[in-house]
């Protein structure tokens, strides 16, 4: 049986569900994420904006401002 | 969405470039304008000596790896900060990718050198953690290109930084730093060169390249950076960036074009830049002012505006020491022990 987009924060570390598929822009902006603060990875390889992610996929939203949270 | 020069699947777009890149040809991209901005700014001879101040994080293990792959003589320098958790695994990220790259890593350990971790240095000194942090960095970074013979030390800072510093200094019309705030400082009175070659780069990018480039660095920052102004203005600058893509460039790249001579001793904001230099003392990131008047520290030897150089002073508050073991207390004159202790209290 399928999951949701399991998605993993940072700072503090969390994780939310969110039903798929979803595109990884869409899922920033559900989310209220800076799409310039963060990457998207997915099984180690980043995930750019336009990707389609599906039922099942765990995905990582890493924050990349030096000194902070997403 | 397509690689703009292979047409390969892409996994990064760069909306201020208006171009998206597969893998290889985004590694390309970076050491690309990590190349340019050398030579652009005249940052490292071919044959210099480099030393990389190296924090485990993803922006000076990128610029390590960047340096090593372009052909500079590069080696890293690690400071162990004493920061609990954070600094055994900072330390590790450097150690291992050192140890996968064959790279030579020189290690100082605030705590074992010089008798002080930055916590209690920090609350000892009565600094907020990245003054105290930013100051024994500063210092240790300095003494360890003088005394390993390095032409040049190099730091992470990206286009964010910059960003956000000048974003700060502008904000508040800080003229003295204004006028410094250049990708590179030349070598003089006792400082080394230092350049930062990662301007050209945003976090996002350095962030992805270490991620397409196999490399794996500390993404959990430092405790003691939360409320950390400069993580506001960062916010700020992407909220304005993610509307406007290339504003950070434009505001930092523009201001070093058009504006940055008028705050230098030697442009037309020179006269202000001095007398503001002389009104503010130590500068707010706890450094010495720059500018005229440096003589060795009385205790250390490192240039200094004042008898005591501003690490020093850190040292005594925190009941640190200098590394070989000598404390440090007030008046006590490392190098003239026999002298009476001085009537003032240098301690500010």
């Amino acid at each position: 049986m399928m999951g949701p987009v399991l998605v993993r924060l940072r700072n503090p570390n969390r994780e939310v569900t969110m039903p798929g598929p979803v595109l990884v822009s869409v899922l920033l902006d559900r989310l209220d994420v800076n799409r310039e603060s963060v990457l998207v990875v997915r099984n180690g390889t980043i995930v750019p904006g336009d990707e389609r992610l599906a039922d099942d996929d765990v995905v990582e939203i890493r924050p990349v401002i030096s000194g902070g949270a997403t | 969405m397509k690689c703009r020069v292979c047409r390969e699947p892409a996994v990064i777009d760069l909306k201020r470039h208006n171009a998206n890149f597969c893998p290889e040809h985004f590694t390309r991209f970076c050491r690309d304008q990590v190349e340019r901005t050398i030579a652009e700014f005249e940052m490292i001879a071919p044959t210099d000596r480099v030393l990389v101040a190296v924090s485990g994080g993803k922006d000076s293990l990128a610029v390590w790896d960047i340096l090593m792959d372009l052909g500079y003589d590069a080696d890293g320098l690690y400071v162990g900060l004493g920061i609990g958790e954070y600094s055994d695994i900072s330390g590790r990220f450097a150690r291992d990718f050192a140890a996968a790259r064959d790279a030579t890593l020189v290690g100082i350990d605030l705590t074992e050198d010089y008798g002080y971790d930055i916590p209690s240095g920090a609350r000892a000194a009565r600094r907020t953690p990245c003054s105290a942090c930013g100051l024994s960095k500063r210092h240790l970074f300095d003494r360890a290109a003088l005394d390993g013979g390095y032409d040049v030390v190099v730091t992470g800072h990206n286009l964010d930084d910059e960003a956000a510093v000048l974003f700060g200094n502008v904000m508040h019309w800080q003229t003295t730093y204004l006028g410094r705030q250049r990708p590179v400082l030349p070598a003089r009175d006792g400082f080394p060169r230092k350049v930062k070659p990662l301007v050209r780069l945003s976090e996002r990018e350095t962030a992805a390249y270490c991620i397409v480039s196999g490399i794996d660095y500390l993404v959990d920052e430092c405790p003691m950076a939360k409320g950390n102004k400069h993580l506001g203005y960062k916010e700020a600058l992407n909220e304005i960036e993610v509307r406007s893509p290339g504003t950070k460039a434009d505001f930092y790249f523009s201001f070093l074009r058009r504006a940055a001579d008028r705050f230098t001793p030697d442009g037309a904001g020179g006269a202000e830049a001095e007398a503001d230099a002389d009104a503010d003392g130590p500068g707010a990131d706890g450094s010495d002012a720059d500018g005229v008047g440096l003589r060795p520290c009385e205790r250390c030897g490192a240039p200094t505006s004042a008898e005591i150089c501003a690490f020093c002073r850190l040292l005594e508050r925190a009941g640190g020491h200098l590394p070989d073991g000598v404390a440090v207390q007030v008046g006590q004159h490392r190098d003239r022990p026999g002298q009476d202790a001085p009537t003032e209290d240098v301690v500010s």
